[in-house]
């Protein structure tokens, strides 16, 4: 570091940094008003003034409903999870073996799920998934009937698991790609096995990636509306759904600004939880716009 | 039986030589091959589809047809709620790029926790469920009486969109040197003229990917857009929520292949407009 002439007068200016702050001001006033002030208000709501109570809370769990869907969202979304990992590492793996133009290829098909519209997409999966539709046809024509993965939770998962994959296959690749790979020749070169090679160096160096891509992809797929409110039944809907119930058919405001906080602070704990397995989270932001890893 | 007859033609000395150290095993290529299909195949579907002149969601197409297109651009429904969406997405756009650019510029200089809080705080939208933001926007704008109206959407969809711009245009001002902003104030230059002639120009790419990414999310938004809709007004992705919900209307096709390639477009150009300035580096 050189001391530069041009480099004194910054530190006068960092005694007063009020410009600064005015420059942020209005993003901060309209995420507030638009974001917090409403948040709040559900909080508010939640726990009804002035009679400041927690009925609306306990009545989560005690009216028998909401704790059934809890538990089918948590199953769906663990589901999800597991399925993305099983098809996310694999091809993540991939990535990290090809070459530099088959790997940006490669990229470029992960990120496809992101800039596919949201209403294209669900529509594109009724069209695949219905009675009639080409997987039903197919496993008809393999002497295999009835197979139809929509309205019902097979149709949810094969969806969610779709957008979902980046989220898995972004942190895979960017921990796989930094492994060594002579480890493994040396293991090879000692005798080992491909298989004991491969499950002795190489996944428990890659299991932080597994773990953040995994956190990542539960926590997300425990907001999905629009894909179970489509793909899914009526009788086995998630906790999203239940959400918007509440709040537009039965106009229960009160709990459903009890449900939105807890999957709100659900949510929000998880995240930090996540954060903690290498910065996961500030990468949807990075992943999403810049369509690379994140750096933070 | 070329194959057969040139395995035998060489010796498996030099077959073995020539596969490398440490080749990646077929299968790998093959479950490589179907997780691309599985991750590109919703997108392509719609396509086919919208040429179909079908009366139901029936795949694979049977009566080749423009007539979805022809019904698209004709329905002043669909036409309205397109019309609706832009106009959203890009003053929701605007908006958001404008406070979001000003905000990374602010934060870029700012440090300490008060900052790195309320960058959090700005980034909030993008780890909350939609379905929580969308209830208690909801509740909060009819008492504000902006549930189905262009203001209501516009501020709901800026603020969603803020963290992208945030993000695009932090990204961008790594790069950036502090000193030049010191050495335009010292050559008489006021903050305004500065950043239009010093800083602009240096985090543009910044700036337009985050206007870009901040005008898609509003475009395709559904979840918030199905709760603040009214009769009255409506965006394009309510109005494909309905045609396979309430009314069984294939002109969702038509609409779902547009939307899908014009944001492909919109997402690729400035893409491959980058790779090719950066061929010529690479290739010295």
């Amino acid at each position: 570091m050189t001391t530069d002439l041009l480099d004194l007068p910054r530190r006068s200016e960092r005694r007063r940094p009020d410009a600064n702050w005015l420059l942020v001001l209005p993003a901060i006033v309209l995420v507030t008003a638009v974001l917090l002030v409403p948040l709040g208000q559900s909080l508010v709501r939640s726990v009804d003034p002035p009679s400041w109570t927690l009925e609306h809370y306990l009545s989560l769990f005690t009216d028998g409903v909401t704790l059934k869907v809890l538990g089918r969202t948590a199953v769906t979304a663990a589901i999800v999870t597991v399925c993305a990992f099983l098809i996310g590492y694999p091809y993540a793996y991939l990535m990290t073996r090809v070459g530099p133009r088959a790997r940006s290829l490669l990229l470029v098909v992960v990120l496809v799920p992101f800039w596919t519209s949201v209403m294209a997409r669900n529509f594109a999966w009724i069209v695949i998934l219905q009675r009639g539709g080409p997987v039903n046809s197919f496993f008809e024509f393999l002497g295999i009937p009835g197979v139809v993965p929509y309205g019902n939770v097979s149709g949810v998962t094969i969806a969610m698991t779709q957008v979902l994959l980046p989220f898995m296959i972004l942190p895979l690749f960017s921990t796989l790609g930094s492994i060594d790979r002579r480890l493994l020749l040396a293991a090879r070169g000692l005798g080992s096995s491909p298989l004991a090679a491969f499950w002795k160096v190489f996944w428990p160096l890659s299991r932080g990636g597994v773990v953040a891509g995994m956190m990542l992809v539960f926590t997300l797929s425990l907001g999905f509306y629009v894909t179970p409110a489509l793909l899914g039944s009526p009788q086995e809907s998630l906790i999203a759904q239940l959400l918007g119930q509440r709040t537009t058919q039965l106009l229960d405001f009160a709990g459903a600004g009890a449900l939105g906080i807890l999957v709100l602070v659900t949510t929000l704990l998880l995240v930090a939880w996540a954060n903690r397995f290498g910065g996961t989270v500030s990468a949807i932001g990075v992943v999403a716009t810049t369509g690379s890893k994140g750096r933070s | 039986m070329t194959a057969v007859a040139s395995r035998a033609a060489r010796p498996p000395a030099r077959r073995r030589r020539d596969r490398g150290v440490d080749p990646i095993p077929a299968w790998q290529w093959v479950v490589g091959v179907l997780v691309a299909v599985y991750l590109v195949l919703p997108a392509l579907i719609v396509i086919p589809m919208s040429f179909d002149g079908g009366l139901t969601f029936q795949f694979p197409p049977t009566k080749p047809s423009f007539i979805q297109y022809v019904r698209f651009f004709t329905d002043p429904v669909w036409l309205g709620s397109l019309g609706n969406s832009f106009l959203v997405a890009a003053l929701a756009s605007l908006l958001a790029t404008t406070v979001g650019t000003a905000a990374a510029i602010g934060l870029h200089q700012l440090t300490g926790r008060l900052a790195r809080f309320v960058r959090t705080l700005l980034m909030i939208s993008i780890v909350t469920p939609a379905i929580v933001i969308a209830v208690a926007v909801y509740i909060s704008f009819l008492q504000w009486h902006l549930v189905g109206t262009l203001l209501g959407y516009v501020v709901a969809h800026a603020a969603i969109g803020v963290p992208f711009v945030l993000v695009s245009v932090t990204s961008a001002l790594g790069g950036f040197d502090p000193r030049l902003l010191r050495a335009s104030a010292s050559l008489g230059a006021s903050p305004w003229r500065t950043f239009l002639r010093v800083t602009a120009p240096l985090i543009a790419r910044g700036i337009v990917t985050g206007a870009i990414f901040a005008f898609v999310t509003s475009f395709d938004e559904v979840v918030i857009a199905l709760f603040l809709r009214s009769p009255l007004f409506q965006t394009m992705p309510v109005q494909m929520y309905n045609s396979v919900t309430a009314e069984i209307d294939p002109t969702i096709s038509a609409s779902a292949t547009l939307v899908v390639v014009s944001v492909t477009l919109v997402i690729l150009i400035p893409q491959l407009a980058r790779l090719r300035r950066r061929r010529p580096e690479e290739a010295r």
